[in-house]
């Protein structure tokens, strides 16, 4: 388990580190590593270059815009995951860290990293893309602006730019009243999901559900939205949730494993699609208006 | 080759290394400190979890070279006095107490774990011992005299009215 021998860069700004990887067709950005090591050490991966963003101060940052809460490649799991920001504006993403690895993956990995690597399992990715995320990446001097329910194409496939660098992920805020649910089935805790679910409802100050967001994961070859929006039509009780998650969850394409079949998990997935949506709305129907 | 410089219980191990060097290895074949253990090498047991700057993190799946300049304690710096006084630490001596081990191969990796909770989270519950420790895989003990050893050491180190290191923050209680 020794990765094969590699360059090692360790660039001050993203300028740099773009550079860096225009001049090496086979370079690979390192960021947590949680990732990308188990691959090199199990030479699955081999780059001739890794490029250590770690030291790009800009990166570590999470900022709040007007409309989303913007985390930078380098923030690290742990830290977002206990971020006030993420947990007043991007509550579902909080919800999801808690399942994200463990502690000591978590203290190193990063919220950018689990996107740009493209586990179909990912709970990072099953929120950016239930939320509709912007991923941004820097190609030479450019930004390049993806949308998460368009980024993912296959099992840590992505249309993210082979010589571009993730500079932030731009989770939307939520609206003032909403509600969200995370759940997930694993063999056992930190393990990968067999199947996962999340979900957030945005209400109005009249407590009229405005926008239902539903994702599953885990089940196919990433992670996918589910066309719940018959249910803005309902008052949201729990057999228009039930009926609209079965039938939505049928255009999901979903793979058999040596761990379940494909049948197994689509059933999960709807099972724990319907609890997460019934979460979120419970939250607000007991919480009063902020 | 890069220079690297870290500082291992305290003590500043300077070496020319390959990229691709662990930091596992760094600690097991630079600085020579054998008690931290290789089990997978690819991230999945927890044997060799080392505390960087306070965190608990699995030292095979961090580069040496990411490392540098880094503060980190291995299991032979978790006794008194950075482990020089010979002394076990309160953690060590309730996994004794507690029959927390076996054969023992994961549990320098489950102390440091629990060190870690423990900085953090003086009054821990049992959930939160097995999230903290939900990394570490252990073949013999079943994980029941683990998870007790570490709530006697929390039980412990609050009896004996323990002040946490400078600058790690004991006051934070779970709500």
């Amino acid at each position: 388990m020794k990765p094969v021998n590699f360059d090692y860069e360790r660039p001050r700004t993203i300028d740099e580190a773009c550079e860096l990887l225009a001049s090496n067709s086979n370079a690979r950005i390192l960021a947590g590593g949680q990732s990308l090591i188990p691959m090199l050490s199990m030479r699955l991966s081999r780059p001739s270059l890794l490029i250590d963003i770690a030291h790009i101060k800009d990166l570590s940052e999470i900022v709040a815009t007007d409309t989303h809460i913007e985390i930078g490649a380098m923030v690290r799991q742990a830290v977002a995951k206990n971020a006030i920001m993420i947990r007043e504006y991007i509550p579902l993403l909080s919800k999801a860290l808690h399942h994200v690895g463990h502690p000591p993956t978590r203290a190193r990995g990063t919220v950018g990293g689990s996107i740009a690597h493209a586990d179909p399992s990912a709970e990072i990715a099953l929120v950016a893309v239930t939320l509709g995320a912007e991923i941004t990446y820097r190609v030479g001097c450019d930004d390049h602006m993806f949308d998460a329910t368009e980024f993912f194409i296959g099992p840590m496939l992505t249309v993210a730019p082979p010589d571009g660098c993730l500079v932030k992920v731009g989770f939307p805020k939520t609206s003032k009243i909403c509600g969200t649910g995370f759940y997930e089935v694993a063999p056992r805790r930190s393990d990968y999901a067999l199947a996962s679910a999340a979900a957030q409802i945005n209400f109005d100050s009249k407590g009229a559900a405005k926008t239902i967001r539903v994702g599953v994961g885990s089940i196919g070859d990433f992670p996918e939205r589910l066309d719940v929006d018959h249910l803005l039509k309902t008052d949201l009780n729990d057999e228009s949730i039930v009926a609209t998650v079965e039938t939505a969850i049928t255009e999901i394409e979903t793979v058999d494993d040596l761990h379940a079949s494909a049948e197994y998990r689509k059933r999960v997935a709807a099972h724990l699609a319907v609890k997460a949506l019934q979460t979120a709305r419970d939250e607000v129907r007991e919480a009063p208006a902020k | 080759m890069i220079r690297v410089s870290i500082e291992v219980n305290d003590k500043t191990v300077t070496a020319e290394v390959e990229p691709r060097l662990t930091l596992l290895d760094f600690i097991r074949d630079v600085a020579g400190l054998k008690g931290t253990h290789a089990g997978c090498e690819h991230g999945v047991c927890g044997a060799c979890t080392v505390l960087v700057e306070g965190n608990a993190i699995r030292s095979c799946l961090v580069l040496a070279v990411q490392a540098d300049e880094q503060e980190v304690i291995s299991i032979e710096g978790v006794g008194g006095d950075l482990g020089r006084s010979g002394e076990l630490s309160i953690v060590q001596d309730a996994f004794c107490e507690a029959h927390g081990l076996q054969c023992g191969y994961c549990t320098p990796g489950m102390v440091l774990a629990a060190e870690a909770l423990l900085a953090d989270t003086p009054n821990p519950t049992e959930g939160d011992v097995r999230e903290a420790i939900s990394g570490n895989i252990c073949r013999c003990t079943g994980y029941v005299q683990i998870v007790e050893a570490v709530m006697l050491a929390a039980d412990r180190l609050a009896n004996r009215n323990y002040k946490s290191k400078p600058g790690q923050n004991s006051d934070q209680t779970r709500g």
